[in-house]
């Protein structure tokens, strides 16, 4: 499948969006999100942005104080995941304008939004950020 | 106006959230919002449908449960515009899962929605689809995604590929229907469709082998093609990464190929150029090249690639692993362990590189490092692969202990040219990580040492220098409390020095005086102080000038509030005091563990002796089953659990176990048995047989008293063995034995009596006992003696009056199979204070499916009636189609009162 979750955390280790391709319950959910949240962020800059966990890899990348985790199988192409957390971030800059936490938490909807133009059950569908951006602004148009 | 209807703006919601200080203020929160959603869709409330489910789904990221607005979703779906769809199905997807029945409810909706005329509502279906389809629905609405598949809308296109996936991974039945659509999409120009359509091509293959065929057949050249155009595409500003065009279509692209190109000479030969042009021209300056180079030389190794692509793409891996980056080097690690397989030799060469990431300050390196040496270890290098390893456990950090440990100890064990070496090593080992590494590997390290005679003097003294530095490894304690115990005297003497070896003089009070440390310094860890408890005993007979110091470290132990500790002390202590005679006898060296025996056990397979192989050749029903009427089939192995490690086989044993029976039952059983030999000489062996179980105080232990002192008895005495047979039998139904209780009615449980020592009971004779005589009681229950498959037979007892001991067994026996028993002989054999007198059968020929039973009656006499509970052994022998059968079963579920 590849891609099996996609988690935006804060410094403090809040979750700030969350997006599952596999189906966990909410139990599990906190339980996992608590997991890696504590294994990644104590983690320094210098080491590596792959923690195994489980059965799977989580791969994860800082920007300011927002942690982007990514958790895939273990085949996947972990330097490919982080080129895609870079484009996700990339292209929420491009629609916010230098984005945010405040951005992602008070525009959940539309992070998803972008998320879900990006990736369907667990694989990556687009690449080109204005092409993932089009159906965005269009509504924003019409609102 | 409902008060709760309106509620408070989203972003209110999100600042009140994040104002709160503490979990409780939050839930309190997330309480009162829910509560006025909860109210609004009760309420059926339109205007704030489309904002209260928004607040839902940030609720539920939170983590709280959100089912209730579930309906929500499916109200927000069916509405006709498309910002409530949007929300909707954006709800459906976080909110639900396939597991719920909601969904049943959704296809209808989705069906529609496919067939929407505006482009925008059907991608929100297809992406609802893809992402929470369940098998139900893929065959449902299969056909409708296949419709699309061929749209000429790209943005359509691509999400019916991705949607088509979860389809073909819900049903892969499904999967040939995609080929061929699946296939043009390669031909596409929009990068969006060519990475779904790439990704449903490989999901295909592996989905189909008839699918694999039909795209390496079609679509080898067109995959090639795509890589060829990306990779020397023109700058294209919209999907540039760091100078690459499209990272993500190269590597989705490359894993096609890999997939193509397996096992496929063929289509490898095709790919040769195109791979070494990728592999030599991409820049690994960015993160971008380096993505696409990992996974161009992942196809490399996974095809059929030519010598010179794969020297080519280990050299790549060569110039990852000295990267400073470490993402780069973690996967250079990951990649060789793949590489491994292809050309172990070229891995090899950079043994040094990977042994420096084993001691990186980043745990993720390290972990694929260490395995990846693991793989790399061979009898060449393996002694300075496992110093270099040692040399690092020293200074590791604590929480890599555990898997280096670990990993030098399976590494040691696998290749240890040795004993002595791999004694050494493991010595190392447990020295500087003992609290890290598991039972197993200090039991087998135990069963090496038992093995190597010529190596206990040195072993022992080593252990000993060992524990003046390290008496807080756990492991290491352990192993060395038992070779003092068992070697102790090697110690002083100074026995079997090898020429490498500094020699050391150690007095006997010194030995007794590290036992005692490791006694009272693990206080709290139950095994190291039984075993601490045995090798003291032990000494006291070897050195018998400390004889009175041990008393009384047993004497402080006696008040130990484990109960097992508290028993040991008490029966030690009353060996030490009171039966010098049998003493040195009990305390013997133990007999030599057999590895073979252990490492069956370890590797999880039954541990069958010789001796109960010997017992089951005829039994029917399989062995150790213990039927529920209480006959303990004592088919299963005769083991010894000592240390928990089985390797009690001890060659005298089998002979005597195996033999037993036979001599039992050969005898003549209505003879009473001779008074034996003293009881003293069997309370002693169980005690050997509790030194034996040292090491796991609190596991069942599958028992049957094998021993030295009797092995030399039974040859000459097979009947004084008799009552030890009942003995152990019921002492395997109460798994912590405790002498007394398997003198008794297994019900009855020891009482841990200060006053009285139940050892000193038992060693001192049968007599005392303080089970009250149960006076006679008319009427006995009938029990079911035996049931197999084949066979049951009922006991009916009677009583003569004014005779208690005296109990009269009307046996009948059923046979429940369909084929008629000829030459039935059933016979008995009963502890030694019984007597037994069978009379004859009233046939000898069982008829088939319970029609006719035989009736046989035996008289007991219990001479320790009111006092000891009946036991017998039995065995059946009969012929099935003139084929010779065998069963036996111990008997111990009499009516108490017998």
């Amino acid at each position: 499948m590849g891609i099996r979750f996609v988690l935006l955390v804060n410094k403090q280790g809040q979750t700030r969006l969350a997006q599952y391709y596999e189906y966990l319950t909410l139990e599990e959910r906190r339980a996992l999100e608590g997991e890696i949240v504590r294994k990644c962020l104590t983690r320094t800059e210098q080491q590596c942005s792959f923690v195994e966990h489980r059965n799977y890899k989580v791969v994860y990348r800082r920007y300011a104080s927002l942690f982007f985790l990514v958790g895939v199988d273990n085949e996947e192409n972990e330097l490919a995941v982080l080129e895609f957390i870079h484009l996700f971030v990339e292209t929420m800059d491009r629609h916010f304008g230098n984005v945010c936490e405040l951005d992602i938490m008070f525009h959940l909807e539309k992070a998803h939004f972008m998320l879900e133009e990006m990736v369907m059950n667990g694989c990556v569908v687009e690449t080109s950020k204005s092409n993932i951006l089009a159906p965005i602004q269009l509504m924003d148009k019409a609102a | 106006m409902n008060p709760f209807s309106s509620g408070t703006r989203l972003r209110d919601m999100i600042r009140a959230i994040r104002a709160c200080k503490t979990a409780a203020e939050e839930r309190a929160v997330v309480r009162k919002e829910c509560a006025s959603i909860r109210a609004a869709i009760s309420e059926n409330d339109q205007d704030y449908r489309h904002r209260n489910l928004a607040k839902l789904m940030f609720i539920h990221m939170l983590g709280y449960p959100t089912h209730f607005g579930q309906m929500e979703c499916l109200k927000l779906i069916a509405a006709a515009g498309f910002p409530e769809k949007r929300i909707g199905y954006l709800g459906l997807m976080l909110l639900l899962d396939e597991r719920q029945e909601v969904l049943m409810l959704v296809t209808n909706s989705l069906k529609q929605d496919l067939n929407h005329s505006n482009q925008y509502i059907v991608g929100l279906a297809l992406c609802a689809l893809g992402n929470i389809c369940s098998a139900e629905m893929a065959h449902d609405l299969a056909p409708e995604v296949e419709r699309l598949l061929q749209i000429r809308d790209p943005n359509i296109k691509k999400k019916a590929a991705l949607c088509s996936i979860r389809i073909i991974r819900k049903v892969p039945d499904l999967a040939e229907n995609f080929m061929g659509p699946a296939a043009s999409l390669l031909k596409e120009k929009h990068h969006g469709v060519l990475i779904a359509g790439i990704q449903l091509c490989t999901d295909l293959c592996k989905a189909s082998v008839k699918a694999l065929e039909y795209l390496r057949k079609n679509c080898t050249d067109v995959s090639v093609r795509i890589l060829k155009d990306v990779s020397n595409s023109a700058y294209a500003p919209e999907y540039d990464v760091a100078g690459i065009t499209d990272p993500f279509l190269h590597i989705r692209v490359l894993r096609l190929m890999h997939m193509l190109g397996q096992d496929d000479a063929d289509a490898s030969e095709y790919m040769n150029d195109i791979l070494a042009q990728v592999a030599t021209k991409t820049e690994s300056n960015k993160n971008a090249g380096n993505a696409i180079l990992y996974e161009c030389v992942e196809t490399i190794m996974g095809i059929e690639a030519t010598s010179g692509l794969r020297v080519l793409a280990i050299n790549i891996l060569g110039r990852f692993l000295s990267n400073r980056d470490n993402n780069i080097r973690y996967v250079a690690l990951n990649m060789l362990m793949k590489a491994i397989a292809v050309d172990s030799q070229a891995v090899q060469r950079h043994r040094a590189t990977i042994l420096e990431c084993v001691k990186d300050s980043d745990a993720s390196i390290r972990k694929r490092a260490l395995e990846l040496i693991f793989l790399l270890v061979n009898e060449t290098n393996m002694q300075s692969l496992t110093q270099e390893l040692i040399d690092y456990l020293v200074v590791s950090d604590q929480d890599f202990k555990e898997d280096l440990a670990a990993k030098i100890c399976s590494i040691v064990e696998k290749f240890s040219p040795e004993k002595l070496w791999y004694i050494d090593q493991m010595l190392k080992v447990l020295s500087e990580a003992g609290n890290f590494v598991k039972d197993e590997v200090w039991h087998a390290l135990i069963v090496v040492i038992s093995n190597a005679p010529e190596l206990h003097g040195y072993t022992v003294r080593s252990l000993f220098k060992a524990l003046q530095t390290s008496c807080e490894e756990k492991s290491l304690v352990r192993v060395a409390v038992w070779c003092i115990g068992e070697y102790g005297d090697m110690l002083i003497n100074n026995v079997g020095v090898l020429g490498k070896e500094e020699t050391i003089t150690v007095a006997e009070s010194d030995v007794i005086d590290v036992v005692e440390i490791a006694l009272k310094r693990h206080s709290s860890d139950v095994t190291t102080r039984a075993m601490s408890l045995v090798a003291l005993l032990k000494l006291s007979s070897r050195f018998p000038t400390c004889s009175e110091r041990i008393q009384e470290i047993m004497i402080q132990q006696k008040g130990s509030l484990v109960l097992e500790l508290q028993q040991r002390s008490i029966e030690f202590n009353s060996i030490i005091q009171k039966h010098q005679n049998i003493r040195s006898s009990v305390v013997e060296r133990m007999p030599v563990l057999d590895m073979s025996t252990y490492n069956l056990k370890r590797a999880g397979s039954s541990p069958a002796s010789i001796a109960s192989e010997k017992a089951t050749q005829t039994s029917s029903s399989g062995a150790s089953i213990k039927l529920p009427n209480g006959v303990n089939n004592h088919t299963s192995a005769p083991l010894v659990d000592l240390l928990d490690l089985s390797s009690d086989d001890i060659p005298q044993t089998n002979s005597s176990t195996g033999d037993f029976l036979h001599d039992l039952l050969g005898m003549d059983l209505t003879t009473p048995s001779s008074t034996g030999k003293p009881a003293a000489a069997s309370g002693g062996v169980d005690i050997l047989m509790d030194l034996l179980s040292v090491g796991t105080p609190s596991v069942p232990t599958d028992v049957l008293a094998p021993d030295n002192i009797s092995l030399k008895q039974d040859n000459t005495q097979a009947i004084a063995s008799l009552d030890r047979l009942s003995l152990s039998s019921l002492a395997s139904s109460t798994p912590q034995r405790s002498l007394l209780d398997s003198f008794q009615d297994p019900s009855q449980k020891t009482k841990p009596n200060p006053g009285v020592s139940p050892v000193v009971d038992l060693l001192d004779g049968f007599n005392s006992n303080d089970l009250l005589p149960r006076e006679e009681t008319p009427a006995f229950p009938s029990i079911t003696a035996f049931q197999s498959s084949s066979l049951k037979i009922t006991f009916q007892f009677s009583k003569q009056p004014g005779k208690p001991q005296v109990t009269v067994i009307q046996a009948t026996f059923t046979n429940l199979s369909s084929n008629d028993y000829t030459d039935f002989l059933f016979q008995a054999a009963v502890p030694k204070f019984i007597q037994l007198h069978l009379d004859p059968a009233s046939s000898n020929i069982l008829p088939a499916n319970g029609k006719g039973a035989v009736t046989q009656s035996l008289s007991l006499t219990n001479s320790q009636h009111g006092q000891k509970a009946l036991a017998m052994r039995m065995r059946l022998a009969y012929k099935v189609n003139n084929q010779d059968t065998l069963e036996q079963g111990q008997i111990s579920n009499f009516p108490p009162g017998l």
